[in-house]
């Protein structure tokens, strides 16, 4: 298996900062509202996100082209990678709670809320596309690298918002756009940010 | 009965403006009117299918694995309505994208499984389905609406006002955040006026 490495920077650059999971493609939107209003809880489910994001894409992809594709029962992806994600996130909990409790306990309950996160099963999904880069399907180590960029560009997104809902606390916010709609407006200016790096074209073709 | 019901989906609790359920597939199929009713029909689709389902085979299903049976069948009418969307409006398939397969994971749809269709029988779950999908849809429709014509002067592909200059940003991400962000304002502050008037 050959590894093109430029694809990779490329997609780890694209996946964090381009095309951000939260700010430019609005997935997972849900944990980024409810879970960033400490910092602290915020990066424990980045953390979390990182972790079942690169594990459940290493299992997808190869569902997917050993079974899947080969059997020519693409149809069945959607209800195929929803089961595995949330078996899989079932069957992480069971191993970190008896391998590593320290881990667990710090991660422990943002770890079933995953099974709905639409991030995950979102990479799962664009893994199965065209990589944009190179033109063919993504291969295992794009998947893989894939997975993980996003979930670190969610995590990325996820603790720049808590620490910035920490100061909002303090401020004076006009009656009626406190809690959700303020939060959307700071959303808002942090994605008119990230715009920015659409801009950014590293090694053109 | 029918009038109250609709004004409990469209209105008191509506999904997105009053619970913040399935935020992720609004504000991204959100850019043009096409789109999001495209999108909303297509959830209001599963979510009466699988409402009536779940009532049917609630007694059946054990507590401790409802969760992921639940899940296996609106992914089952997701996949369904998906191959459909394919065959007849494959321009919506490409401009909806991943967000097609993606209604599997709304929240909204789960939520009203759970809150809703486990307790109930299909009758009352399928009125619950179609009320909670048209809320979902009319929050898309007003959303889009004003997307389209402030970031492209278009409504349903039309012109709307000659000369008026669009701006793009409305299209692209921040203006998603920024118009959900006006309207919950403004509900919000509607709702307090009232309740101000209410208590007086």
């Amino acid at each position: 298996m050959s590894v093109n490495f430029i694809s990779i920077i490329q997609i780890s650059i694209a996946a964090v900062l381009i095309q951000n999971f939260v700010l430019a493609r609005f997935l997972g939107l849900c944990p980024f509202l409810g879970v960033s209003k400490k910092l602290s809880s915020a990066i424990g489910m980045g953390l979390a996100v990182v972790f079942v994001m690169t594990v459940s894409t290493i299992f997808t992809w190869w569902i997917d082209t050993a079974i899947l594709a080969a059997m020519n029962l693409e149809y069945l992806r959607t209800i195929m990678f929803i089961l595995v994600i949330a078996s899989l996130v079932q069957l992480i909990e069971m191993v970190m709670q008896k391998f590593t409790p320290a881990l667990y306990e710090s991660l422990g309950i943002y770890l079933p809320l995953m099974a709905t996160n639409c991030a995950i099963l979102g990479v799962a999904i664009i893994n199965t596309d065209i990589n944009q880069f190179t033109g063919v399907p993504f291969t295992f180590v794009e998947s893989v690298v894939n997975g993980a960029a996003s979930g670190a560009g969610f995590t990325l997104a996820l603790i720049l918002m808590a620490g910035l809902r920490e100061r909002l606390e303090s401020s004076n916010i006009p009656k009626s756009l406190e809690g959700m709609p303020i939060t959307f407006i700071t959303a808002g200016l942090m994605a008119l940010a990230f715009l920015g790096f659409s801009g950014l074209s590293f090694f053109p073709k | 009965m029918i009038a109250k019901e609709l004004k409990r989906g469209i209105i008191t609790e509506n999904s997105i403006f009053v619970l913040a359920l399935g935020l992720c597939p609004t504000l991204a199929v959100s850019t043009s009117v096409k789109n999001g009713l495209g999108m909303g029909l297509a959830t209001t689709f599963v979510l009466i299918c699988s409402n009536i389902i779940i009532s049917i085979v609630k007694n059946w299903i054990p507590g401790k694995v409802r969760i992921p049976c639940y899940i296996v069948i609106i992914a089952t009418f997701v996949s369904i309505l998906h191959l459909l969307i394919k065959v007849y409006t494959p321009t919506l398939d490409s401009q909806l994208g991943i967000f097609i397969p993606l209604i599997a994971v709304n929240c909204i749809i789960l939520g009203r499984a759970e809150a809703f269709a486990a307790k109930n029988n299909p009758a009352t779950s399928l009125v619950d389905g179609a009320v909670m999908g048209l809320g979902f849809t009319a929050a898309l429709l007003i959303l889009s609406t004003i997307r389209e014509f402030l970031g492209g002067n278009k409504i349903f592909d039309l012109m709307v006002i000659p000369g008026f200059q669009p701006m793009a940003v409305f299209i692209l991400a921040p203006g998603g955040f920024f118009v959900i962000a006006c309207v919950m304002g403004l509900i919000n502050y509607f709702r307090g006026k009232k309740g101000a008037k209410a208590k007086v």
